[in-house]
């Protein structure tokens, strides 16, 4: 890795996300020109009514979803930097150890048992919903995969664990939407495909905000988490305290990715193939992983979910089908390559 | 330096080192011998501060090592041992630059690129420092690790003394490198008067030529110690290991 390259890499990264948010303003169900995105933004600016229709559904549907995609691509990709780091592994991502699933049953349950029994605090009520249920979900994997002897995590054990706590949560999910009423189920379905479609101002500010102090938070910890590439004996003669590490680690990655599930469903493999990538390109420091894989993770969201938009246009691809057709052959070629130690 | 006082470790009901006493002197370097299962890698665990003792206490320049802080223990002990793998592709260089963790917050500065430099020209990998560290040998990596070590305990900390536990680090490395390496630790010495070293070796020929002091392990137990031309006798590596010795192989 060498600064001069990483600072390359950063430019090509937003150059790049700068052109795909435009394409993904610009195309979709309805085609919006470029002089009417000009003239809603200049209504925004003078703060006159909006009048034109394409104009309103650029500012009310198609900006937010645009930028919804943006963050939840950071969120996902950043948790799968903050994962594979702490694991010790490139084949983790939070989506594998049950952070997504948790989140997914604790939506699920708020809208069915929120319905039945009609308790609502607001805003907040469905994100605190997720993230409940996403530090759940973790922590039993994270409990359970810890061998008897020495407490370490085998990632055998670690990826099994995940997949029995996947399969738990999302039968849970599947229950809650067997004995749901209608709108209630097809809001829970809706958890389970992820789709950018329902993305709201309100929402994207709670998940931007999120996102970008996890973010933050993440940087600070990017030299220990570097040093635990070591392993965590180590670490820990570098003068790394590992159960704290592990904890804030865990914490931050469950609330980011939580609350962008909240809002947006499972989306998988972004967190998974995003580090991947950026290591084959520079190498492995967690500094540059980091802030490049919010870079990239929002690039390839915005993409797959231009592609979700375009692919049956009028009608659209949940985008978690996307990334998963994207995903699933990245996966197994690298369970296939060699120069990684399991 | 170190001070050991009635250190016991017990895990699962198993005794793994008994009531271990003895004071390492600064500046020195005292070796621990023993078979395979006699506790020598616990206790240097004790040490090292991974290990938490069942009983007794590790003192370091006369404080109690659980009353120093991880990372102000990071600071002035580094611990030489075997094998060590990253889970992820990184350069030499990089990995060099971790010995400097706990001397900096953010970026490290001009002083630590220095020592860095130096600690690899020392060990020969500076001519390696773009190549990724899983491509390397096993010598070359544990080369590496030494360059990343000694990077981490470069320069003495004011009031305080510096300490290398080593844990079997010569393992795999070749005869050429072993005794490079152990003169290398000499001469460091030399140049850092108040850098102790304490570890283990498993092989008689360098305990006897580069220690000062040795502590014979046996079942858990202290067997003896002292000087090592004192300790190291046919009769107590015959009652410690069960092998005679006869003329050993001297390597200048």
């Amino acid at each position: 890795m060498n600064p001069n390259k990483s600072k390359a890499i950063g430019g090509i990264l937003i150059i790049l996300l700068v052109l795909i948010s435009l394409f993904s303003v610009k195309f979709g169900a309805v085609t919006i020109s470029i002089q009417e995105i000009w003239s809603s933004l200049s209504h925004i600016l003078e703060g006159t009514e909006i009048t034109d229709l394409n104009e309103r559904i650029f500012m009310q549907i198609r900006l937010p979803r645009v930028i919804m995609g943006i963050f939840v691509g950071a969120a996902l990709a950043v948790g799968g930097v903050l994962m594979q780091a702490l694991f010790r592994n490139p084949i983790v991502e939070p989506g594998l150890i049950g952070t997504s699933s948790g989140a997914a049953f604790g939506a699920a349950l708020y809208f069915v048992l929120g319905a039945t029994f009609g308790f609502h605090f607001g805003e907040w009520t469905l994100p605190i919903a997720a993230c409940i249920g996403g530090i759940l979900s973790t922590l039993m994997v994270f409990y359970l995969s810890q061998s008897r002897e020495g407490g370490k995590s085998s990632v055998v054990s670690l990826l099994l664990t995940g997949i029995a706590i996947n399969a738990l949560f999302l039968s849970g999910v599947g229950f809650l939407s067997y004995i749901a009423r209608d709108p209630q189920a097809r809001s829970i379905t809706f958890w389970n495909l992820g789709t950018l479609s329902g993305s709201y101002w309100e929402g994207l500010y709670l998940v931007a905000g999120v996102t970008v102090c996890c973010v933050l938070i993440s940087l600070r910890y990017a030299k220990q988490l570097n040093a635990l590439m070591l392993g965590e004996q180590e670490a820990q003669l570098l003068g790394i305290s590992i159960f704290q590490l592990k904890i804030k680690i865990l914490l931050v990655n469950v609330v980011m990715v939580a609350v962008a599930t909240a809002f947006v469903g499972v989306i998988g493999f972004v967190g998974l193939i995003v580090p991947h990538l950026l290591r084959m390109l520079n190498g492995s420091d967690n500094r540059f992983l980091i802030w490049a894989g919010a870079l990239l993770g929002a690039i390839i969201l915005t993409g797959a979910d231009l592609t979700a938009r375009l692919l049956l246009a009028p009608a659209e691809l949940p985008i978690g089908i996307v990334t998963s057709l994207i995903g699933v052959p990245v996966f197994i070629i690298l369970l296939r390559r060699s120069n990684y130690f399991f | 330096m170190i001070t050991l006082e009635n250190l016991s470790f017990e895990k699962s009901g198993k005794q793994l080192v008994q009531d271990v006493s003895a004071n390492f002197e600064k500046g020195k370097m005292h070796l621990i011998l023993g078979p395979n299962g006699a506790g020598k890698s616990t206790l240097i665990k004790l040490i090292s501060g991974e290990l938490k003792p069942s009983n007794g206490t590790v003192l370091m320049d006369e404080k109690n090592l659980h009353h120093i802080s991880i990372k102000e223990q990071a600071k002035i002990r580094a611990v030489l041992s075997q094998n060590i793998e990253l889970s992820f592709p990184l350069d030499v260089s990089q990995v060099v630059l971790m010995g400097r963790f706990p001397h900096y917050e953010g970026s490290p500065n001009s002083l630590d690129m220095r020592i860095c430099e130096e600690s690899m020209k020392l060990f020969r990998v500076d001519e390696m420092r773009d190549r990724n560290y899983l491509t390397l040998s096993g010598g070359e990596k544990q080369r590496v690790q030494f360059a990343r070590v000694f990077a981490q305990i470069w320069q003495p900390v004011q009031g305080k003394s510096r300490l290398l536990l080593l844990d079997e680090p010569l393992t795999f490395l070749d005869v050429f490198y072993q005794y490079d390496l152990m003169d290398k630790i000499r001469e460091f010495m030399v140049e850092n008067p108040d850098l102790t070293v304490l570890g283990v070796v498993h092989d008689l020929n360098i305990a006897a030529k580069y220690s000062d002091t040795i502590m014979l392990l046996k079942n858990s137990k202290v067997f003896a110690k002292g000087a090592s031309d004192d300790v190291l006798n046919e009769k107590n590596i015959y009652e410690v290991f069960g092998v005679v010795v006869e003329n050993k192989f001297e390597i200048k």
